[in-house]
């Protein structure tokens, strides 16, 4: 039999490159086959998801559109300028000559316009074009964030606040129904099979329902909590209003994948032993004692796990948005990916579309590269 | 407490116990007991009833109209044909490439392996919506030979609605997270007998990857049958259609909610009773390959 190095020697250069040094056997064959077996895999991979990404890497630096009379032609980072210019200003009240604060009709302190400032004001060039996004009231001045783009900022911190909202809620919620079904009682596996259910639901069929259980008139939700408290609840139109719709998405998101979640977090605790439990008890330890000293250590790679594949599946909130509110009421329901696809295919605005697509994915990477920090092993 | 005997104390906690679980299962069930109960309604009743109860129940006017207004509306054989022939030969394909890509990455030595792994694994945070416009180009300027002939774009066709997702990335990974945990002996000494490559892969690996084998083809069966975004931006020939895009037919100038709902009812049913024939497999493999990460 020949040696590994003695084959290595010996076989031609491109086999040298491929095959590792520490491989215990000549192994020509192993090379091939390992790179014909991945190769389909990896050309369907890179044909279908790796080029399209660098495609829209590449034409968020242009002015890009489906159909356009002009040429496409580079323009840098003015893309991500558009989406991304924040500024805060602050408005200094109207004086009269004499240096006093002049009040308005309505006895509120007067303002000069906002708008001499962000048109075409060549004092203030660094402001132009843009919108008020909020504002508050900052002793006798007014303290404004002007964001080039409302809308995509607005749909920024939506999908932050979605997925900073839907992890702790849903992980917590899978992880009490876990808890609730760890244990050996008769028809428990009915019960995790009922719970596990909506996740087999397409997100359209649930986002359809769920107009239904949220309308405003005879939506089942209302007339669910009329019925708990006899009638003295006042409807309420879910979807309709900007402080209800964002918490009634989040609701229902939940509602639809807390199941698949549960079920991750049940095959974490089937790993941590019962004599841990046995002995915990022995020591005198209560169920919640148990919980915090036993359990949830022994769930810390489980925990781990379902924040990363919660933030990531939030981030991508787009079919509940174009089902059930498309953005609104007041962009309310504006989220990330909701945007790239209205105005990447909608409007036909690919380059802006694919702008909004890589925020979108340095963000997630952002969340996972911290997430991984934040929960790396400290030893 | 203290007259309580240990038993009806037992007794009691458990039927407490049993009720929450009652109760929660409710909660989970109901918008598809009402998605079924109110496909057999008249849209006016409809309405009416979910202001009640009733709209759980199957009183009043009960009838399989919506369905046969349904069927007038779609062609529903045609659209479940589509989106039975684009599962299967999705399903069937994926398992083979990402078993074959994982196989190659769990037990066979080659350079790159690693990185290549690493890179497929990176995949995993790019939604689909994000790449679904610079895709969309990328399908249409591929070629294609078919009985017609040569031509250019994808658009319109089968498959365009398969080829893209025949390999993913988290089936890649549930495979090899799975190969990776099988005894090396059982390769090993296969290959000490002689087998080939492919016959390790064949008729030894993969016959012992049931549970992950059913998982892969679930998470598939669920993309595909439940794929509205991607035919919706790709396919205009209605004989092409697949069922999901049929939602589309009850939008229009007035929304028929009865019908809807009996749509709704048609595309999920298969769904359910496919689930719950495989709910243990289903339910215990992603739980086991969930926990290693």
């Amino acid at each position: 039999m020949i040696s590994a190095a003695e084959s290595r020697k010996n076989a031609p250069r491109w086999v040298r490159l491929l095959v590792p040094e520490d491989a215990p056997l000549y192994q020509r064959n192993e090379v091939i086959a390992g790179w014909l077996m991945a190769l389909p895999a990896l050309l369907v991979l890179t044909i279908f998801l790796v080029v399209p990404f660098l495609m829209a890497f590449v034409m968020s630096f242009t002015n890009q559109r489906l159909v356009s009379p002009n040429p496409t032609e580079w323009v840098g980072m003015k893309n991500f300028e558009r989406l991304l210019t924040v500024r805060v200003f602050t408005l200094e009240p109207e004086r009269d000559e004499n240096g006093a604060i002049v009040y308005a009709d309505d006895g509120g302190i007067a303002y000069p316009r906002l708008r001499t400032f962000t048109r075409k004001n060549p004092d203030y060039p660094e402001l132009n074009g843009l919108r008020e996004f909020a504002s508050w009231q900052s002793g006798e001045n007014r303290t404004i964030i002007l964001a080039a783009d409302v809308v995509f900022l607005r749909a920024l911190i939506n999908t932050l606040v979605f997925a900073g909202v839907i992890a702790p809620l849903q992980g917590g919620l899978a992880l009490l129904l876990a808890l609730l079904l760890n244990q050996s009682l008769p028809y428990i596996n009915v019960f995790r099979a009922i719970y596990f259910a909506p996740v087999v639901v397409s997100m359209v069929v649930v986002s359809l329902l769920w107009r239904f259980i949220y309308d405003g008139e005879n939506g089942l939700l209302n007339t669910l909590l009329g019925i708990a408290t006899f009638g003295s609840f006042q409807p309420v139109d879910w979807l309709g209003n900007p402080y209800t719709a964002m918490p009634a998405m989040i609701a229902m998101s939940a509602w639809q994948a807390v199941g698949f979640h549960m079920v991750i977090w049940l095959a974490g605790l089937q790993t941590i032993p019962v004599s841990l439990y046995e002995a915990a008890g022995l020591d005198g330890a209560g169920a919640l004692q148990k919980f915090r000293y036993v359990t949830w250590p022994g769930l810390r790679n489980t925990a781990v796990l379902i924040l990363i594949v919660i933030v990531i599946q939030a981030t991508g909130l787009f079919v509940q948005v174009d089902v059930m509110t498309r953005g609104g009421p007041l962009d309310a329901t504006q989220s990330v990916v909701y945007q790239a696809v209205q105005r990447g295919y909608d409007k036909q605005d690919i380059a802006e579309g694919s702008a909004i697509s890589v925020v979108l994915f340095v963000v997630v990477l952002a969340i996972t590269i911290v997430n991984r920090y934040l929960t790396r092993d400290r030893d | 407490m203290s007259t309580m005997t240990w038993e009806t104390r037992h007794k009691l906690i458990l039927s407490l116990r049993y009720t929450l679980l009652i109760l929660i299962s409710a909660i989970f069930i109901f918008p598809i007991v009402f998605m079924v109960v109110s496909s057999l309604k008249p849209d006016l009743q409809l309405l009416r009833d979910s202001g009640s109860l009733r709209a759980f129940l199957p009183v009043g006017d009960i009838s399989l109209n919506n369905y046969a207004f349904a069927f007038e509306r779609v062609p529903v054989i045609q659209f479940a044909f589509n989106s039975v022939f684009t599962t299967v030969v999705a399903v069937l394909a994926s398992i083979l490439l990402n078993s074959m890509a994982a196989f190659s990455f769990a037990f066979l030595r080659w350079r790159g392996k690693k990185l290549m792994l690493t890179l497929i694994i990176a995949t995993f945070i790019v939604p689909f919506e994000v790449i679904a416009i610079p895709l969309l180009l990328v399908v249409n300027s591929l070629p294609w030979i078919g009985p017609e002939g040569f031509k250019i774009g994808w658009l319109n066709s089968y498959h365009v609605q398969i080829i893209p997702f025949i390999a993913d990335s988290l089936g890649i990974f549930l495979f090899y997270q799975y190969f990776r945990d099988l005894p090396d002996e059982l390769v090993e000494a296969a290959r000490i007998d002689g087998a080939s490559i492919w016959q390790i892969f064949t008729r030894i690996v993969m016959p012992i990857s049931g549970p992950i084998l059913a998982t892969v083809a679930i998470l598939k069966f669920l993309l595909m049958w439940n794929a509205y975004i991607w035919p919706l931006m790709t396919v205009r020939t209605e004989e092409l259609r697949p069922i999901m895009v049929g939602l589309q037919y009850f939008f229009q100038r007035y929304t028929y909610w009865g019908e809807i709902m009996a749509y709704l009812t048609l595309v999920t049913i298969p769904v359910l009773v496919f689930y719950l024939a495989l709910q243990r497999a289903f339910i215990e493999s992603i739980a086991t390959s969930g926990i290693k990460g």
